[in-house]
């Protein structure tokens, strides 16, 4: 009964407001009926509030030392437990939801802008496609991680001298990963780039003499914006696992300036101790990745024309 | 398609010598020095010697050449002679790259750490392929039942999660919880055949790693697979099939799942280097002494001929991998011609 009557009032709702239907409330419409991108979006927004709000609600303070507190079992005083330190284990999650998440957001944006310019660079301009195809082609044969790990290594101490312990490692982290993270993006976009340019409005905007700059910025670039948005999201979620997993290896973010990787690193010597330390970092990277990955297919649904014109 | 095979062979070796180049860069900013361990009473004068013998302060790209022969031709000379027990040429003077931290020969210690990558690694992939390849075909072919819908989920997790967390679940829940299966990879452990309790401790202690590895290759692959197959089971051939007569187990394995192996393939060749990447992690996990530990304790001991060598060896794995699954492709489908 109420399914039916849900279903009615949506029908009559859409019918009031078809006259005003844009692109972006087609592509909403379309992206609500994927069930499983909406309970991803749900619960980013609710690890997103918890981590960037949480801290300011939640009153412990995850810096505070107490060895008398050390190593409890999850309570109603510390709802995650302690760690070895008598740290608040959920405090210290918070914090460093807020760092991953950052590191995710910003690497994602990194290497989108550097994909998408690669991308329509190469598309557009046959002169240029050549070159920054090879190189394209290089960086997918690089072995990442490894030469992750070196760079971290290389570079941690200048860039923490020059721009202080916690920007550094940041702007270090997030740029690395970036610039390793393009090339998928780079292909995507440069395929679309290559059929839109033969389209007629590509010709018709040439032909009342716009300049190349507007071509590609006016038209080309919408048009692309789907497969962007879809990598996009699928980059936050790698860009999230790979700081996780350079911080598990030890050569990511310092334990005083902790992500969700750093906290399963310092808890995996207590594992026999504590074994739920383990559990709260990983599970909120896991649901953290899920999450954005069942974002981004309902992205790739909806942002679809073929499918949403069903 | 031999000329497409030449070209592809050929393009590669351009490419490995400007990731070598690359990589040898990187490296050359590090501020190691090969004499940092050495006792403190050598003398100065001494120390000198010792890094302009293992040339350490000749110019990037005297030095860079001189590795990329070492690595090009001195090692794989070597690893020949080693192999058939000859000699070839002057073998006592060449000079082998050296590690500055064991001050044994780099090649040689790898060697000594594949076996216990490798075991780990290639049954982790063995299992994943056998189960992502039954649960691709049948969540497909039943697409939107129940096992569909489960798989699909299962899949999406598996292929979400990341190993170091799987991996930490599975210590946490069977060697902590249960205390089934041992915490950490006893690599000096020795498998004798006559000795049964040895012979299960070591399938013990391989349970969890490569279980871990195994279902995070499989769901990718199922997920490759299962719309692989979505793309073929409505193709005519397989309405003519049927038309025929055929039954239905002939149609879907002899008829789908060939044709549908054709790109599932080409991503087993494409995964095989990131399995090799994905190994660094599990084997911190698990305190395997392979490859990859050594890599991170190379890194960490800023001991750059073996990180030099290890990271070439990975980019060696990639490039030639991926010439394999693109001649594969090619020999796989006859739909595609390169020429």
């Amino acid at each position: 009964m109420a399914t039916t009557r849900e279903h009615l009032t949506e029908k009559t709702a859409d019918q009031s407001t078809e006259r005003y239907r844009s692109l972006w409330s087609d592509v909403w419409r379309q992206f609500r009926r994927h069930k499983g991108a909406m309970v991803g979006l749900v619960m980013l927004l609710v690890i997103m509030f918890g981590s960037f709000i949480g801290p300011l609600i939640y009153p412990l303070d995850p810096f505070a030392i107490d060895t008398s507190q050390a190593s409890l079992s999850p309570s109603l005083d510390h709802p995650m437990g302690t760690d070895n330190l008598g740290r608040d284990v959920m405090a210290r999650v918070m914090v460093g939801g807020r760092i991953s998440l950052s590191v995710g957001i910003a690497a994602m944006i990194v290497g989108v802008v550097i994909g998408t310019a690669v991308g329509i660079l190469s598309g557009f301009f046959t002169k240029l496609d050549g070159i920054l195809m090879r190189g394209t082609d290089m960086f997918l044969a690089l072995p990442i991680l490894p030469l992750l790990l070196v760079i971290i290594m290389l570079f941690r101490d200048p860039l923490r001298e020059a721009f202080g312990p916690e920007l550094g490692i940041f702007i270090l982290v997030v740029s690395i990963i970036g610039i390793t993270s393009w090339m998928q993006t780079a292909r995507v976009v440069r395929g679309d780039v290559l059929a839109l340019k033969e389209k007629e409005f590509v010709l018709a905007a040439r032909s009342i003499g716009s300049r190349k700059r507007n071509v590609v910025f006016r038209h080309i670039f919408p048009n692309v914006l789907s497969p962007v948005m879809v990598a996009a999201a699928l980059g936050v979620a790698i860009a999230i696992i790979t700081e996780s997993a350079l911080s598990f290896l030890g050569l990511g973010f310092p334990s005083d300036f902790p992500t969700w990787g750093r906290l399963l690193f310092d808890a995996q010597s207590y594992i026999t101790l504590t074994p739920m330390r383990v559990l709260w970092p990983g599970i909120l990277i896991s649901l953290t990745v899920i999450s954005v990955n069942f974002i981004g297919d309902g992205l790739r649904d909806a942002l679809d024309p073929k499918l949403r014109s069903q | 398609m031999g000329r497409y095979i030449i070209r592809r062979t050929l393009f590669a070796i351009p490419t490995l010598i400007v990731i070598s180049f690359v990589i040898f860069a990187i490296l050359d900013l590090a501020p190691g020095d090969p004499t940092a361990s050495l006792p403190l009473t050598i003398p100065p004068e001494v120390r000198e010697k010792i890094r302009e013998a293992l040339g350490f302060n000749d110019p990037f790209l005297v030095s860079w050449l001189k590795w990329l022969y070492q690595m090009m031709i001195v090692e794989p000379i070597n690893l020949i002679e080693q192999m058939f027990d000859i000699t070839i040429g002057d073998s006592e003077n060449r000079v082998r790259i050296i590690s500055w931290s064991s001050k044994a020969p780099v090649v040689d210690t790898i060697i000594e750490r594949i076996p216990q990558t490798l075991w780990v690694l290639g049954l982790a992939f063995i299992f994943g392929i056998m189960i992502a390849i039954p649960v691709g075909v049948i969540s497909a072919y039943k697409q939107y039942s129940a096992f569909d819908n489960v798989g699909t989920f299962v899949t999406m997790v598996g292929y979400s999660v990341p190993t170091f967390f799987t991996g930490l679940l599975a210590i946490v829940v069977f060697s902590v919880w249960l205390g089934w299966f041992p915490s950490f990879y006893d690599t000096t452990h020795e498998v004798s055949l006559t000795d049964w309790s040895s012979i299960t401790f070591q399938i013990k202690q391989m349970i969890m790693p490569v279980a871990v590895l195994a279902l995070f290759n499989a769901a990718a692959l199922s997920r490759f697979t299962r719309s692989s197959m979505l793309d073929n089971l409505n193709e005519d051939y397989v309405r003519t099939a049927r038309s025929k007569g055929l039954g239905e187990n002939k149609v879907v394995i002899g008829h789908v799942l060939r044709n549908s192996l054709i790109p599932v393939v080409t991503l087993i060749a494409l995964q095989i280097p990131g399995v090799f990447a994905g190994a660094i992690i599990t084997e911190q996990i698990f305190r395997i002494n392979g490859l990859g530990q050594l890599l991170i304790g190379a890194i960490q001991g800023a001991d750059v001929p073996m990180v030099q060598t290890l990271t070439f060896l990975f980019a060696v794995l990639i490039v030639v991998f991926n010439l394999i699954a693109d001649i594969m492709y090619g020999l796989l489908d006859p739909r595609i011609r390169y020429d």
